[in-house]
Order: structure tokens, then C-alpha cells, then sequence
């Protein structure tokens, strides 16, 4: 017999171990279908033929309540939004500046070194919550002119202090992971080091951590509704304010839900940016 | 009278209690060649980065066109670093910019030159040395040769007096070792002046007008291409050329 010799450009693949792949994929197709199923009706099953289960459903999942209660939390949650989208740039600026602050080396930096680290500690270190109902309660306390009382601002000040700390960190990370040859060769040009940072060492600092940002990003997505601790009706306060009026949770099923039809579309953003990120990686990795 | 354009006079460098350097003395006069040879860790790479003001020394001086210490505490050493180009081993493009950008950085934000004049001097030197379809490439889309023979141009656009390589072919495969050296090569005949530290032998032997080698600290022998490897004088240098025989 003779052997079988492939045409140049089409790729040669032996037909019998490409019959087995092909049952193989099948056979892996209907397990996986399979296994699905049993989980699926183990789960209903568990859950309504528990005794409460006509009470949880009465409570949680009731159409009437839902109906009645998502226009308020929907234009609640307008309100996280907002907090969101002012809370993430002033983060972004803050953390950025406490990250440099934190890399340089100059003597005349000393005492603002001190602070970032000080900063960071103290805000990383403090329970959201906790920083939430002190700014909230404590800065009206002051009774100074000519400092809002409002607590909408401060709990958003709140958010930003905290998240700033940790997203300086993130930041610092993403500076330190650039080769130092990257510094050396853009000094040995005459670069001085803020041109260095600038155009060199920051560009690339920042790309690298996009995906961990997203990850923040979400998690503050979240946090929003701690806002609603002193005070504004934002979505989880009004769901409160709802299920407490009707006796009926469902209203804080429709938070949830209108929390993950925000944060599972940035979810998904940020794994296909990381997935495309460790591409780059592979593909660009013989130096 | 001219001064040399580079003296370097009793220099020491130790990285922490590891001494590295243990009293160099090396003079270059403009359009000279200058190879340094020697085994891995005996300082070739150090007194270059010394040299460049990448690492400061312990001990000594180091003279840039008879009135600059590079060495001094206080040196602006961004002045140096425009006049001294420096090419390294591992090439160090960025590799966030394509190959034009890599290029006309420096001369666009250290010497304050417009875009459009930054480009014509890059494009006409990457003319120079066969890369013109290059421009927008970038870097991890060229081979290791092309990476250096681009890190060359980038040093080169900001018109150095003098180009300190830092063997930069020892991180390149064989077949591409060539396409690099023919570019110091032409360079070497352009009259730049060059200090380079080579494990390619031959090369230096070829290029080189002057050959150091570097043992223990010190620069133990010196002399043209010929005395060194012909008729070396020290029986560590005998020793080193008999273990890198046939590169």
C-alpha cells in the first residue's frame, strides 16, 4: 500500500483518527447535555418539594409584586449609576496620582510619599460601610459653612476614597511588572524620568492592568447600593422601602437583577479582554 | 592639542560587597574602535552602563570630551546620555510603539525636534540599514536582528559622538549575527567612534582598532587586534583566547 501524501497547503489528517475524534466529540457532547439535566431536575426537585417552597415563592418571586415595584427600583438605580459614573473617573485620576506619587525617588517627594502610604493603608484598611456612615454622619457633624451636608456626596466621596487606595495599588503593580531595561533604555536616550514614566514605562503599565481595573470596576458597581446606608434612595433603598410597604421581598429580586444586567455585560468585557491579553502573550512571547 | 573623547581613569564599581570593577583605566580618541573582551562577569557590561551614567561608580573618573565627568555626583547626566548612544543585548525596543516611534521619540521630546524632521532622519536611516518597509512595523512582529539593527537606529537618531554596544549579538541566533555586525561595521568605517563588548572574536579582531582585555576588574592587556591575539604578552589572556578558539 502505498502512502497517502498530502497536497501542499491543505493539512493531512489520518481519516480514521478523524472518525474517532469525531465520536468522541459526540460522545462528550451527550454527557455534558446529560449531566445538565440530572442537575437541573435534582435542583428543582429539592427546592419545591421543600416544605416553604410555596411561601418562598409567595414572598420572592411574586409577578404581582414585581410588577408593581420595578419602575420605582429601576429609576432608583438610575441613582447608582450616576454614583458610579462620577465615583469611577475620580478614582481612576486619584489612584493614578497616589501610584506615581509612590514610585518616585526624589528626596523633595518624601513627605507626599509618606502620605500615599499612609493613604492607602488607612482606606484599604477600613471596611467600605464603615468609611460610608463616618464620612456620612461625621462631616455634617462639623457644622462648617460652606461644606455640603448632603450625604448623596459624601457617600460617593466615601466610594472614592476607598476604591482610590485600591486601584493605586493595582496601578503600582502594573508599573513595577515593566522591565527595568524598559527604564534603562529609554534613559540611555536622554529621556529624562517623568518623560521616562510618561511615554514608556506608563503605556505599557496600563494596558497590562486594564483587566484587574474592569474587576474593580464591577465590584464598585456593586458597592453603590452601600450609599443607601445614610440615607439616599438608590435601587436597594427603595426595595426596601417597597417590600416593606407590601410585607413581600420580591422587590430586592428586582435590584439583583437590575445590579447584574450592569455587571454581567462588564463581566464578559473584561474575560474576553483578558483572554485576548494572554493571546498577545502567546503570541508575541519569543523575544 | 585635542582632548580624547572619552578617559576613563581608575574607576571602581563593586554591587554590594561584590567588586566589579577594580581600577579601569581606558582611553578613546574620536573614530577609534574599541573592542572589549573577556569572560562573562569580568566587567565589560558594567563599565558600559559606567560609562552611560546607567550605574554610578565608587571610585574614579569618567571623562567625556575632556570637560564632562560623567562621573561626578551632580552630572546632568541627560546631557551625557545625549551624546553617548548606547545599544544593548536584549535590544529593549518598546514594544507598545512601532519602529518609527521607537526612533523619533527621543529626538522628538529630547531634542525638542518637530515630528515631521524627527521621521526624515529616521526613514533615511533605516534606508540606511535595509529596514525602509520597516517603519510601522512592530517590534515583536521582526526578528531578533532586525529588533537590534532598529535599537541601532534608535541610538543613532539622536546622532551620538560616541556608541557604546553592549554585545549586542549574544542574544541573536547564528544566521542573524551577521545582518547586526555588517551594521557596526559600516558604522566603524562611517568614522564613529565605538566602544563595544563582543564575544565574536573574529569580528573584533576585523573591526577593531584597539582590543582590551578586561580580566578581574582591570584591563589587563591592550593592543591592537594583532598583539592581543597573536602575541599576547599575559597568560590569562593566552588561557581565555584558548577557551574561545574557533568563534
Amino acid at each position: 500500500m502505498t502512502p497517502v501524501t498530502p497536497d501542499v497547503g491543505s493539512p493531512y489528517v489520518d481519516p480514521v483518527r478523524r472518525d474517532l475524534m469525531h465520536r468522541k466529540a459526540r460522545r462528550d457532547v451527550l454527557v455534558a447535555s446529560a449531566s445538565l439535566v440530572a442537575f437541573v431536575v435534582v435542583a428543582v426537585v429539592f427546592v419545591s418539594t421543600a416544605p416553604g417552597w410555596p411561601t418562598v415563592q409567595e414572598l420572592f418571586f411574586s409577578g404581582e409584586s414585581f410588577s408593581a415595584s420595578i419602575g420605582e427600583v429601576l429609576s432608583a438605580f438610575w441613582l447608582n449609576v450616576r454614583i458610579f459614573l462620577i465615583a469611577e473617573p475620580a478614582i481612576l485620576v486619584l489612584a493614578l496620582a497616589i501610584a506615581l506619587v509612590r514610585g518616585t525617588s526624589a528626596p523633595v517627594m518624601f513627605p507626599l510619599r509618606v502620605i500615599a502610604a499612609i493613604y492607602t493603608d488607612i482606606f484599604r484598611g477600613i471596611p467600605t460601610i464603615l468609611l460610608v456612615l463616618l464620612l456620612g454622619f461625621g462631616v455634617p457633624a462639623l457644622n462648617s459653612d460652606g461644606i455640603t451636608n448632603e450625604p448623596l456626596v459624601w457617600g460617593t466621596v466615601a466610594l472614592v476614597l476607598s476604591y482610590s487606595a485600591y486601584v493605586a495599588e493595582v496601578f503600582r503593580a502594573g508599573i513595577e511588572s515593566v522591565h527595568p531595561s524598559q527604564r534603562s533604555a529609554a534613559r540611555s536616550l536622554g529621556l529624562s524620568a517623568s518623560q521616562t514614566s510618561r511615554y514608556v514605562v506608563l503605556p505599557q503599565a496600563i494596558r497590562r492592568v486594564v483587566p484587574p481595573l474592569l474587576n474593580d470596576f464591577i465590584s464598585l458597581q456593586k458597592d453603590t447600593a452601600l450609599v443607601s446606608v445614610i440615607g439616599p434612595i438608590e435601587a436597594l433603598r427603595q426595595a426596601q422601602i417597597d417590600s416593606s410597604f407590601t410585607f413581600n421581598f420580591t422587590p430586592y429580586v428586582c435590584a439583583a437583577l437590575l445590579f447584574i444586567a450592569l455587571t454581567v455585560p462588564m463581566t464578559r468585557f473584561a474575560d474576553w479582554l483578558n483572554a485576548r491579553a494572554a493571546k498577545q502573550r502567546n503570541a508575541g512571547g519569543s523575544a | 592639542m585635542t582632548h580624547p573623547l572619552l578617559v576613563v581613569e581608575q574607576v571602581h564599581k563593586a554591587y554590594a560587597t561584590n567588586p566589579v570593577l577594580r581600577g579601569i583605566d581606558l582611553t578613546l580618541d574620536k573614530h577609534e574602535v574599541v573592542a572589549l573582551i573577556g569572560a562573562s562577569g569580568s566587567g565589560k557590561s558594567t563599565l558600559l552602563r559606567c560609562v552611560n551614567g546607567l550605574e554610578s561608580i565608587d571610585a574614579g573618573r569618567i571623562v567625556l570630551g575632556g570637560t564632562v565627568e560623567v562621573s561626578a555626583l551632580d552630572a546632568d547626566l541627560d546631557v551625557v546620555r545625549r551624546r553617548v548612544g548606547i545599544v544593548f543585548q536584549s535590544f529593549n525596543l518598546f514594544p507598545h510603539m512601532n519602529v518609527l516611534d521607537n526612533i523619533t521619540l527621543a529626538p522628538r521630546k529630547v531634542l525638542g525636534q518637530q515630528r515631521a524632521a524627527a521621521e526624515i532622519t529616521a526613514r533615511d536611516l533605516l534606508d540606511r540599514f535595509g529596514l525602509a518597509d520597516k517603519a510601522f512595523g512592530y517590534p515583536d512582529r521582526l526578528s531578533g536582528g532586525q529588533q537590534q539593527r532598529v535599537a541601532i537606529v534608535r541610538a543613532l537618531a539622536m546622532d551620538p559622538e560616541l556608541m557604546l554596544f553592549d554585545e549586542i549579538t549574544s542574544a541573536l541566533d547564528p544566521q542573524l549575527v551577521g545582518e547586526v555586525l555588517d551594521v557596526v561595521r559600516e558604522l566603524s568605517e562611517s568614522g564613529m567612534t565605538i566602544l563595544m563588548a563582543t564575544h565574536e572574536m573574529a569580528f573584533a579582531r576585523d573591526v577593531a582598532h584597539r582590543v582590551c582585555f578586561l580580566d578581574g576588574g582591570v584591563v589587563l592587556e591592550q593592543g591592537t587586534a594583532e598583539q592581543v591575539f597573536d602575541h599576547p604578552r599575559q597568560d590569562r589572556t593566552r588561557d581565555f583566547l584558548a577557551r574561545t578558539r574557533g568563534r
